[in-house]
């Protein structure tokens, strides 16, 4: 579904991706380990067009799009739960959702995908008509994946999810990318620093240090192998 | 104290702060969505009263009734100058919009001071007259003393276009996208926002108000030439300022403030200090609240 070749990414004369290639295919969980600065959020935003790679092809469904607007992006289904969740802090509930459905048209699908969010997340629901800004973490997290839901993505991005939440919310937030990619088959790309969960639910992982990517495997193996639980899983 | 000479002030001071928020709205909407001091808007707004002499008096002498040529030159000014702004922004801002933030300011200054000096090649540096284009409304008669039918069209226009921006920014699409697009620009452009439409969207609607605004005063003062944009201009960032640079409503009360402040200080104390009076004001306002009257700290802006 995509593929990454080779790509360099820059912010001004410092380059954060000194070359990264890994694939994605179609209905997967994959997970993007590594530690802070390694360059996993420079990795999203490279596939989102927001800082698009200098080099490289980035390869989405047989078509090249690394030099497509960020707008032409989504609209081929490619959404990003950025780091931080980003939640639009004057906008109410209901007017950052909105948003998650900019690029559509269908009124009718967009009201249902709403009471669907609605059904998931009870707390949203309740607090529709409340400032984006006001939420707190969790309830911004859950607000942050509702809102990539309504663009009603084929491939979803997804942020360090966990950052900065207690671990109950984690688990249940955890549950609900289970949840999308097992129902309606979503693909996943989950950047974590928590290595633990993150490989628990992930088919595939890639670990990452300083702007390259050094290993690759299947979530049980990188879950099993020494240099991961050393540096990732703190054991 | 004289009620009527307080009445006349006050709506003095009204139809005077209804120009700076038409004007203001360009300076805050910007600022708003790049963060940019636009210094070249002042200009914007003397484009827009140019193009609004230069067709009022092609369509009188071609013999149009007063109000036809009213409309025309106003729609005339506001399309042009909505052109100047769409291209100002293409040409003096989107190339440097990665760079440091002095770059985009300095570029601004040289566009202002292109702007004028290309009018002043073209059009001299004297006061031209400019028609009344408001005709006296018959049914105001008996209350012309107090408030004329000029400022009376000023304040209505100025309310109308306040509302419908308002329902446009609350309501719409492209008004949802704006203010996302001011609150976060990286997540706006995630959600699928064409940042450049809503960039482009909001130097045009900033002009067009501007040069409303332009050919309603001119048509009350009744003369300009290429250096009004830059007191004009003064003014109008002074509102923004005042009332919360960023927030719409905020370039509203500030331009009202500042037109009452104006218009009671002169009237009740001196005439001399005019200005004067205004920069103090913002000077007071902004070392009790430095982010302005409705001015929210940092993040929202439209
Ligand atoms: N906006 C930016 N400007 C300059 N450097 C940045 C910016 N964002 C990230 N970097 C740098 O790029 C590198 C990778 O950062 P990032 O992708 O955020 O890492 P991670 O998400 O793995 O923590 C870091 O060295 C960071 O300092
Ligand atoms: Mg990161």
């Amino acid at each position: 579904m995509l593929q990454i070749e080779d790509i360099k990414t820059y912010y001004g004369s410092i380059q954060a991706l000194k070359g990264i290639s890994l694939e994605i295919s179609a209905g997967e969980i994959i997970c993007l380990i590594g530690a802070n600065g390694a360059g996993k959020s420079t990795t999203l935003m490279s596939i989102c067009g927001v800082v698009p790679p200098r080099t490289g092809r980035i390869v989405f469904e047989g078509r090249e799009i690394q030099h497509l607007p960020s707008n032409r992006i989504v609209e081929l289904g490619i959404v990003q739960v950025p780091e931080g969740r980003r939640i639009f802090p004057y906008l109410t509930v209901a007017e950052n959702l909105d948003m998650g459905a900019f690029l559509r048209r269908d009124k009718a699908a967009i009201e249902q995908d709403i009471d669907y969010i609605y059904e998931l997340f009870p707390i949203l629901a309740k607090r529709r008509h409340q400032a984006g800004g006001t939420l707190s973490g969790g309830e911004q997290q859950m607000l942050a994946i509702s809102r990539a839901l309504m663009a009603r993505p084929r491939l979803l991005l997804l942020d360090e999810p966990s950052l900065g939440l207690a671990p109950l919310v984690v688990r249940q937030i955890f549950e609900i990318i289970a949840k999308i990619n097992r129902e309606n088959n979503t693909t996943i790309f989950l950047v974590e620093q928590n290595a633990n969960l993150a490989l628990q639910v992930a088919h595939r992982g890639y670990v990452m240090e300083t702007g390259r990517i050094t290993l690759s495997d299947s979530a049980a193996h990188l879950l099993a192998n020494e240099d991961v639980k050393r540096a990732y899983l703190g054991i | 104290m004289d009620l009527q000479y307080f009445a006349e002030l006050f709506l003095g001071g009204l139809t005077r702060g209804s120009i700076y928020a038409l004007i203001a709205l360009g300076y805050t909407m910007v600022y708003g969505i790049i963060e940019l001091i636009n210094f070249a808007h002042g200009e914007i707004y003397m484009i827009g009263a140019f193009t609004g002499l230069i067709v009022a008096t092609v369509l009188t002498f071609a013999g149009f009734p007063t109000l036809a040529v009213l409309v025309l030159a106003s729609v005339a000014a506001v399309v042009y100058s909505s052109c100047y702004g769409y291209t100002m922004e293409k040409i003096a801002y989107k190339p440097l919009r990665g760079a440091p933030r002095l770059s985009a300011l300095i570029s601004a200054i040289g566009m202002s001071l292109f702007l004028q000096n290309y009018v002043l090649l073209a059009q001299t540096s004297d006061f031209l007259p400019f028609p009344s284009l408001v005709p006296d409304l018959p049914f105001w008669e008996p209350y012309a003393h107090i408030i004329s039918s000029q400022e009376i069209v000023i304040i209505s226009v100025t309310a109308l276009v306040m509302i419908l921006l308002n329902l446009l920014i609350k309501f719409t699409r492209m008004g949802k996208a704006m203010r996302a697009t001011s609150q976060d620009r990286e997540m706006a452009m995630l959600t699928g926002v064409d940042v450049n439409r809503v960039i482009s969207l909001t130097f045009i609607i900033g002009s067009a108000t501007a040069a409303l605004g332009a050919v309603l005063i001119a048509s009350h003062i009744g003369q300009i030439n290429f250096y009004v944009g830059f007191i004009a201009g003064i003014k109008a960032f002074v509102a923004a300022v005042l009332g919360g640079i960023g927030s719409v409503p905020g370039a509203v009360v500030g331009a009202l403030v500042l037109g009452w402040t104006e218009s009671f200080f002169t009237g009740y104390i001196s005439s001399d200090y005019e200005d004067v009076f205004a920069f103090i004001f913002l000077v007071v306002i902004l070392i009790f609240k430095p982010s302005g009257i409705l001015g929210r700290s940092e993040t929202q802006k439209v």
